[in-house]
């Protein structure tokens, strides 16, 4: 009887095995197809294109890419050097200042310490396209239309890169070390500097991952304030593709192409780094 | 020592407000003074006619009340709300039910999936893909000229265009949406059902439950403020739904603006033609309350949860890679 039960049992642990596996299989090609379709996509002719769908790559790379860079109603080059150029100041001043704040808070006992760390949980969850009206009239105000300051500047303040920081403080600073610091004289700047930073390294890389690419994806704000066609980042620019292929004038080789370049740099990063990313979304996904 | 102790205090303290400075300074000039004139417009009329600017005057809560009446025969914010509403349904109801199923295989100690460093890796992926450029692709896989747009034309109707039809449409985005963020809703997922404790999941085994009446009796309701906390910050970010229907749908929500959300809107009101700030000023405090209440219920349902928050995280850190 016993023997019977658990052979049955066994049976079905297997069926559930076969089944979950089928469904992660299933979850994997959903996931990956896009790309990789649009990596085959890059590859072919427009006028191949037109005759439907391939897994066969095609020998048009060189050429969409050079469509790509030489097109006419967008400007890629600049938009990759300001896509990068604002990604590359956003991830370094978040990450930086939010190991600041978090430091200052985590480390030093003053007056306003918790209604400065309540503060900040609170404008949390405060989205930040509510502000649009307030932003664009500060900008034109500043005369900073068309300039990445204030794309740039803002990344200072970043609530949720703070409160991951302080997070990784509390669990990984022993109070000792700063103490230690201390009676060898280190002043304050240099002991955040030279001993937290270094300590803090595995969150500090996290985070300057997930900024970056925030900043890189990141449509609605520069979309307010960039108006001139060299000043605009990649996103602004895929949503001017958009137009151009709806007029018919379209080389869909060139537009997959656009695509492949705007999203393959994010990709390729991602697969060297995923084990740290994929544990910082969980280290955060429990917001104690 | 007696002398030390004050001294220390005093001057480390000063410290404490040097490095969180920088930090409430910029938020200070670039987030919060900003959303102050925003609210302050609200109560504004400011807008573009022609060349000439009107206003801003003041004109109290006028431009709420416009919120709520017609506008060229349109009930504006009904309409953009329930947009937004379902295309953001459409979006996440399978999503939770994929990410609660992946969660649950990948957390069962019975099951022992392997590779599932590679599957997560893989799931977690399209999350971090620029939004304009995953929807432009999906744009043109399913436009005329597309592949899925030719098959869809071989297979219902001749004359089937994909982003002529409402539903299909706004299925397009939904399943953009569902696609970029199931992986992301898993890993959460899993971190509440290891913050579970196991002892119960063993005892339950003893007993001889089977996996179903685990995942129904024990999974599911110890699951629930995590649950809770993840449909909210889910419901707070579909609000903000912007770059994937901006683009399949361009700046008017095409077709017939079925696809256009509250913040295409407020994007439309003060970039368009008009400028309308004192209208988008109304329409940021609506979304502001809107958000204000939804978030009240997250705090509310993790102060629930607080006692063991912080097991859960220890637990996380080591059990989930």
């Amino acid at each position: 009887m016993s023997y019977y039960n658990a052979q049955s049992q066994r049976t079905q642990q297997n069926l559930a095995r076969v089944l979950s596996y089928i469904f992660l299989a299933f979850v994997t090609f959903i996931s990956l197809f896009p790309i990789v379709l649009l990596i085959i996509n890059s590859t072919r002719s427009g006028s191949q294109l037109q005759t439907g769908f391939s897994l066969l790559p095609g020998t048009s790379f060189g050429q969409n890419l050079k469509a790509a860079v030489g097109s006419a109603a967008i400007d890629l080059p600049h938009g990759l050097f300001n896509s990068f150029f604002i990604a590359g100041c956003v991830c370094l001043l978040t990450t930086y200042f939010s190991a600041m704040t978090a430091y200052g808070i985590h480390v030093y006992d003053f007056r306003l310490k918790k209604a400065a760390f309540n503060f900040i949980l609170i404008i949390m969850m405060i989205p930040t396209q509510i502000s649009a009206v307030g932003f664009i009239k500060l900008v034109y105000g500043l005369k900073l239309t068309n300039n990445f300051l204030p794309l740039i500047i803002p990344s200072v303040a970043a609530p949720a890169v703070f409160f991951y920081m302080k997070q990784y403080l509390e669990s990984s600073l022993p109070m000792d070390v700063i103490e230690a610091a201390r009676v060898d004289g280190s002043n304050e700047f240099a002991t955040f500097n030279g001993i937290a930073i270094p300590m803090m390294k595995p969150a500090i890389a996290v985070q300057l991952i997930f900024s970056f690419v925030a900043s890189w994806n990141n449509f609605f704000t520069p979309a307010l304030i960039l108006t001139d066609a060299q000043k605009q980042t990649l996103p602004i620019m895929i949503s001017k593709l958009k137009t151009m292929q709806l007029s018919g004038n379209s080389d869909l080789g060139q537009i997959y192409m656009v695509i492949l370049i705007s999203i393959i740099p994010v990709v390729i990063v991602y697969f060297f780094i995923s084990k740290n990313i994929v544990e910082g979304v969980a280290l955060g996904a429990v917001k104690g | 020592m007696n002398k030390r102790k004050p001294i220390k205090s005093i001057s480390y303290a000063k410290w404490g407000y040097i490095f969180i400075l920088p930090f409430f300074l910029v938020y200070a000039v670039f987030s919060f003074y900003p959303m102050v004139t925003t609210f302050y417009y609200s109560f504004f009329e400011n807008y573009n006619q022609g060349l000439t600017t009107i206003g801003p005057n003041f004109v109290g809560l006028q431009n709420y009340v416009n919120l709520f009446k017609p506008n060229e025969g349109r009930f504006e914010l009904l309409e953009y709300t329930k947009n937004t509403m379902i295309m953001w349904v459409l979006g996440v109801v399978p999503q939770f039910i994929f990410s609660l199923l992946l969660a649950v295989i990948f957390t069962s100690v019975r099951l022992k999936i392997k590779g599932q460093r590679f599957f997560k890796t893989v799931i977690y992926m399209p999350n971090l893909i620029m939004a304009a450029a995953y929807s432009m692709l999906f744009y043109v896989m399913f436009s005329e000229v597309g592949p899925v747009g030719m098959l869809c034309k071989a297979l219902i109707s001749p004359d089937f265009v994909v982003f002529q039809s409402v539903g299909a449409s706004r299925g397009v985005i939904a399943f953009i949406n569902f696609l970029m963020w199931f992986g992301n809703t898993t890993i959460m997922l899993m971190a509440g059902i290891m913050g579970i404790d196991q002892s119960l999941f063993e005892a339950a085994s003893i007993d001889g439950a089977n996996g179903r009446q685990v995942f129904f009796k024990i999974t599911l309701p110890l699951l629930s403020p995590i649950f809770v906390y993840v449909a909210m910050t889910s419901l707070i970010g579909g609000l903000q739904m912007f770059d994937v229907p901006q683009i399949i749908g361009g700046t008017d929500g095409a077709p017939n603006r079925s696809t256009r959300t509250l913040i295409m809107w407020l994007n439309n009101v003060v970039t368009g033609k008009a400028r309308d700030y004192g209208k988008g000023g109304a329409i940021s405090v609506l979304i502001f309350i809107i958000t204000g209440i939804l978030s009240f219920i997250v705090y509310k349902s993790m102060v629930k949860e607080d006692p063991n928050a912080k097991k859960n995280k220890r637990r996380n850190k080591n059990v989930l890679l």
